[in-house]
């Protein structure tokens, strides 16, 4: 059976300064992914090896890793889409590195709640909130995120000032912002339209090309722009305390 | 809300890439290579006088050349941060591009209102 | 705990060519800069009389080139610009490629009428 070679990123903390590689050979199979090739050496090479993984089918979020330079997920990325090899298989970029290939993302963690991810509504009075078809389609992509992580992975913004809210974070407020049942596009404001959230953002596009779910991180920030940018605009020319 | 002057030059730097975008090909095409390279035969003199001397044109080039100049500023003060990794210098670096935006914006309305 | 932190280089776009696209993407502005200084050395020399001179300075080398190279930088910016646009404007119950469309339609109308004013005699 052919094999191919898998370049893995190995960090021991407390043991070694920098991150090393260490290949390993793994069986080819068709309908293997990248995160088959780990299992298969974590169970018959080297038990050592650290890394995050769940659902194997793109659901949790958790396996993201950069295989070949770009982020992708790893149980959704086969094989032989890189065979001959060898397949390079580094952590996430952009992130401080725990172990071998886990990323620590709490910086995530932290911002997230800033943007308040959350319905900022009364509840009807009676029965529960109404929604069409059609209203659900304004935010429907932005609420398909994972929280995976490879858009972080892939925005130079974010590697070079991280403070920057970053694409999913400003996503997801879009998500809601965009639902017709919320009322918190007001109270987000303050951190979305900050210089550190959507005005940070200088339209690299990566963040979209990444994304394993289609949320288009990069044009919901261009669309917040523009709709943060109006706002702004009808501050400047209505007189202080009218607005709200 | 802590106000951020971060709306207002982003609507400028749109403005400004939306003429460029429109407006600019053309005219480089023609004054910079076709009439140059006698691709096309230049307008005559008189005709090009009558064309800057009139008000709408002064507008419209005011406008391309003081939007243009803010988009130039306001792209350029991100490529200096994120490509030359040059952060550091944000303040110093924010108040020569848009000074500079500001600056040619005067000249620009000089030079049209003086032809 | 040690975590490890990555190191990102100072040519980081040099990384990957979609990084590059962006960068040069972005250099575009300089050359807007650069049209508005063409542009209005024109717009004097037209109203100084020295018309001929500006043209034949414009003949020169280097002046050619720089036009050239500025008008691929222009070219880069426009496709580019109208490629973001859609995703920027929604615009109720119109798909984003109509928007597009109407930028590229706005595009091809304009150059055609100032081409028409100018050469127009
Ligand atoms: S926006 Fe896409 S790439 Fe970013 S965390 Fe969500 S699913 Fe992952
Ligand atoms: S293992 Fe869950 S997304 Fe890959």
């Amino acid at each position: 059976m052919s094999t191919i070679t898998m370049e893995v990123t190995r960090y021991r903390p407390g043991e070694d300064s920098e991150p090393t590689v260490q290949s390993y050979e793994v069986p080819l199979r068709k309908e293997w992914a990248v995160l088959d090739g780990l299992n298969h050496i974590k169970d018959h090479l080297d038990g050592t090896l650290s890394y995050r993984w769940s659902c194997r089918m793109g659901i949790c979020g958790s396996c993201g890793m950069t295989v070949n330079g770009r982020p992708v997920l790893s149980c959704a990325s086969f094989l032989v889409d890189y065979a001959p090899g060898p397949v390079r298989v580094e952590p996430l970029r952009n992130f401080p590195v725990i172990r071998d290939l886990v990323v620590d993302i709490s910086d995530f963690m932290e911002k997230l709640p800033r943007v308040k991810p959350w319905l900022i509504a009364d509840p009807p009075e009676e029965g529960e909130f109404l929604q069409t078809p059609e209203e659900m389609d304004e935010y429907k992509k932005y609420s398909m995120c994972i929280n995976c992580m490879l858009c972080y992975s892939a925005c130079p913004v974010y590697a070079l000032e991280p403070e920057f809210l970053g694409p999913a974070a400003i996503a997801l407020g879009q998500r809601y912002n965009l639902d017709s049942r919320d009322h918190g596009a007001e109270d987000r404001r303050d951190v979305l339209a900050s210089a550190e959230g959507a005005w940070a953002c200088t339209f690299v596009g990566e963040c979209s090309t990444a994304c394993p779910k289609g949320v288009d991180p990069a044009g919901a920030i261009q669309r917040y722009k523009l709709t943060a940018a109006v706002a702004a605009m009808k501050d400047f020319l209505m007189p202080r305390g009218a607005r709200r | 809300m802590k106000r951020s002057p971060e709306p207002l030059v982003w609507l400028a730097f749109s403005g400004g890439g939306m003429a460029a975008a429109l407006l600019v090909p053309v005219l480089l095409f023609l004054f910079g290579l076709a009439f140059p390279l006698g691709w096309i035969e230049p307008p005559s003199e008189e005709h090009l006088v009558a064309l800057v001397r009139h008000p709408i044109t002064k507008l419209v080039l005011f406008g391309l050349c003081a939007l243009g100049l803010f988009h130039f500023a306001h792209r350029f003060r991100y490529t200096l941060y994120d490509g030359l990794k040059l952060k550091r210098f944000a303040v110093l670096i924010a108040a020569v591009c848009y000074g500079a935006a500001v600056v040619g914006s005067v000249a620009s309305a000089i030079v049209l209102l003086s032809v | 705990m040690t975590a490890y932190r990555q190191h990102i280089p100072l040519f980081w776009w040099l990384r990957q060519w979609s990084y590059l696209v962006f960068v040069l993407r972005e250099l575009s502005s300089v050359f807007v800069a650069w049209f508005v200084v063409y542009l209005l050395m024109l717009v004097s020399a037209i109203g100084d009389g020295t018309y001929a001179d500006f043209q034949a300075w414009s003949g020169h080398g280097w002046v050619l080139v720089l036009n050239v190279v500025a008008l691929a930088f222009l070219l880069l910016h426009a496709v580019t610009w109208f490629a973001l646009a859609p995703r920027a404007m929604v615009v109720p119950h119109v798909p984003p490629w109509v928007v597009l469309v109407a930028h590229y339609l706005a595009w091809i109308v304009l150059s055609a009428g100032v081409a028409w004013v100018v050469l127009l005699r």
